[in-house]
């Protein structure tokens, strides 16, 4: 076989979080984003920029305060025992907790340019029809906005699936639970495996290229003259 | 024409500069080291004049770097064996290598009381999670697994292990309590000849092999005045009190 079973579970690993942490960021993500392309409030402008803060900060102080604040000693840490679900570090959902958060503006952003570009006509048009707001979104809004959403899973998906940084700071490294492909790789190198280190990393090289080749042929092209 | 009077002063300082030898040394450190390094590189450049620029880290990763050209004079490493690599690739130059040190491995709870001084708590299992250096990589989580082999509750205690990156991963797991105990080492917790709070048992050298750190000067290095100058202060006495003061032996 071309990869190591190791290998094979690590990606498998990287599927599954990323397919989760897809999922769950459609449902939290999409209200969200429908808040933030509508709402005048003037806590938006906090709101968007908390939203982006994973772009800008390093993984490592995410990944820092992630195991602080999840640890045995932090707010979420004291939550999630009180709760009797134990703590999140070292748990593939302590890692999807922590990605929900990382990929959070993946999806919301992509998300809110396509509502926002929506306007306010169709909807109206909706209301006239006599649709009711959650009507109107799921029959007019989320039709309109397929692209944006289509974007936004590939994006949040492929994401996550490059996650290293966070992962590596409250993973724990653990097979099958904490340790994804990208955490396979940085150990095949460290281990100076560095023919494995090549394989995983070209499947990782091909995946990527594809998910990007295929956000930009589907894009709709520009109509001429529009 | 005051420019070029600056222009001349400013070279005769350059070639002053020179002539004094005052060099850089680009040193690579092992996670483990890096305690008493913070001390010795500072002594180092009062001592000699020259300038030591420190990085910190595991030593697979410097490996692979010093094998794509970094350029690193010396590699302070956490094992014999990366270094002896390097002699292998050309790359490091054997007469300077040596032990500068013998690692101890420590079992550390940031709990008071959890680690008993006979290390029974491993064979309780009364904990979620021991963290450990990632054996395949790090000496001291290699000398872990080898302890705990040797203990017979390796296989009992398998689902509980976490693995740092490095050494001082496995000790931020345990500092934080994520993981309740680890295995460290003991220049981590033993600092000026105090212990970090918390409980411990240091593991006896019969249940590991010796952790033998050795220090090497590379090709990159070799006409470097600062990395031979390095090597020599590395081993004085003024290193080794402070070596010696954070828990490691000779």
């Amino acid at each position: 076989m071309f990869l190591s079973e190791g290998d094979l579970q690590a990606i498998w690993l990287t599927v599954r979080l990323a397919g989760v942490v897809t999922l769950i960021l459609l449902l939290l993500g999409t209200p969200i984003a429908w808040w933030l392309a509508r709402s005048k409030a003037w806590w938006k402008g906090p709101i968007c920029a908390v939203v982006a803060l994973p772009l800008v900060l390093p993984p490592s102080v995410l990944g820092f305060y992630l195991l602080l604040v999840m640890g045995p000693n932090g707010p979420v840490g004291h939550l999630m025992t009180a709760l009797g679900v134990g703590l999140l570090p070292f748990t593939f959902w302590g890692l999807v907790l922590a990605s929900v958060f990382y990929s959070m503006p993946f999806m919301v952003q992509p998300l809110q340019t396509a509502f926002e570009a929506i306007g306010e006509r169709p909807l109206e048009v909706a209301a006239t029809l006599r649709a009711s707001p959650l009507d109107a979104f799921f029959t007019v809004a989320v039709p309109l906005a397929k692209p944006g959403f289509l974007t936004a899973s590939v994006l949040t998906f492929a994401h996550t699936v490059g996650e290293f940084g966070v992962v590596l700071m409250i993973g724990g490294n653990l097979p099958g639970v904490t340790r994804v492909a990208s955490v396979q790789i940085y150990d095949h190198v460290e281990g100076m495996e560095y023919l494995d280190a090549h394989r995983l990393s070209a499947v990782m090289l091909i995946f990527s290229f594809l998910v990007l080749l295929a956000i930009y042929a589907w894009r709709p092209k520009p109509v001429k003259g529009a | 024409m005051k420019l070029l009077q600056l222009l001349r002063i400013l070279l005769a300082t350059v070639i002053c500069a020179s002539l004094a030898h005052a060099e850089e040394v680009s040193v690579a450190v092992a996670a483990n080291f890096t305690g008493p390094m913070e001390k010795i590189a500072p002594a180092f450049e009062k001592a000699t004049g020259h300038k030591a620029s420190v990085a910190y880290g595991t030593v697979g990763k410097f490996y692979a770097q010093i094998k794509n050209g970094a350029p690193f004079d010396v590699l302070i490493s956490a094992d014999d064996e990366t270094p002896i690599r390097l002699e292998k690739d050309g790359l490091a130059l054997a007469p300077s290598r040596f032990t500068y040190a013998i690692g101890k491995l420590v079992l550390w709870s940031a709990k008071p009381g959890l680690v008993d001084d006979k290390g029974e708590v491993l064979k309780h299992g009364d904990f979620k999670h021991l963290a450990i250096a990632n054996p395949k990589v790090a000496v001291y989580g290699a000398a872990a697994m080898e302890a705990m082999k040797k203990l017979g509750v390796d296989s009992a205690l398998e689902p509980k292990l976490v693995l740092g990156e490095s050494i001082t991963q496995a000790y931020q797991f345990t500092a934080t309590g994520n993981a309740e105990l680890g295995f460290v080492a003991l220049s981590q917790i033993f600092k000026n000849g105090q212990y970090a709070p918390g409980s411990y048992w240091l593991v006896p050298p019969t249940l590991y092999t010796q952790i033998r750190q050795d220090a090497v000067l590379l090709s990159h290095g070799k006409d470097n005045a600062a990395a031979t100058a390095l090597l020599t202060y590395l081993k004085s006495d003024a290193a080794k009190l402070v070596i010696r003061a954070h828990g490691y032996e000779f």
